[in-house]
């Protein structure tokens, strides 16, 4: 019987460094004691461009409560359907500049395809089902809201 | 039954407000909720959540619910 896996979820309201962030993580945690053979990472950064035009900054708005929740609930599932030792996920919420990191999400299993698959299950999931909103301000001086995320 | 409405991001734009109170007998959905208050059948783009979790139209209130409309989500 394996030994319950870690899980975190947090949101950030300032900016942060996704690898410190890792490594404080790692070192701050039960990473299953030496049985973690793989760690898989996706960082997602904010562009300067988005659907072809500029962007200045961005604003995400979330929907405190929920939001950690639903981050909970992906990281459960990423625990139930495959073998990890540890799972992250940390997200900026407010005013967020081009080139700052908006996420983080990261998963420790024995070998690499339970890691890929469970930190790529983490982004995707977050992706569709958390309750965050962007809205931009562009370069031209107008704000919009996305509509929807890129497909990939 | 008194229930809470909250609204998010490009919707609450739209409606002009974050909060609505419903504090009317006889709402038994998410779906006569949104009827009673915008004069429509709950929109295929609006998502709804009732007490932090998601849930379909047809979703059954209970006093004290606070329930949440808002347009697709975009994190990540």
């Amino acid at each position: 019987m394996a030994a319950p896996a870690t899980t975190l979820v947090r949101l950030e309201t300032a900016i942060f460094d996704p690898w410190s962030t890792l490594r404080d993580f790692e070192q701050t945690h039960d990473m299953g004691d030496g049985r973690s053979g793989a760690a898989a990472v996706f960082v997602g950064t904010m562009r300067d461009f988005n659907a072809g035009d500029g962007v200045r900054r961005l604003f995400l708005e979330h929907y405190p409560g929920m939001t950690e929740r639903e981050l909970e609930r992906i990281a459960d599932e990423a625990v139930e359907r495959w073998p990890v030792n540890a799972c992250l996920i940390v997200h900026r919420v407010g005013l967020i500049v081009p080139g700052e990191p908006i996420v983080l999400t990261a998963a420790w299993s024995a070998h690499r395809n339970a890691g890929f698959d469970a930190c790529r299950h983490l982004i995707e999931a977050l992706k569709h089902r958390a309750p965050f909103w962007k809205r931009e301000d562009l370069a031209n001086g107008e704000q919009r809201w996305v509509s929807e995320n890129t497909p990939a | 039954m008194s229930i809470t409405i909250r609204y998010f991001a490009s919707l609450r734009e739209q409606i002009g407000r974050g909060e609505d109170r419903l504090d009317a007998a006889g709402i038994a959905t998410v779906d006569a909720a949104w009827q009673h208050l915008h004069g429509t059948p709950l929109p295929a783009r609006v998502l709804a959540a009732v007490n932090q979790e998601y849930v379909g139209a047809e979703h059954v209130l209970t006093d004290g619910d606070e329930v949440a409309f808002f347009p697709p989500v975009t994190g990540g």
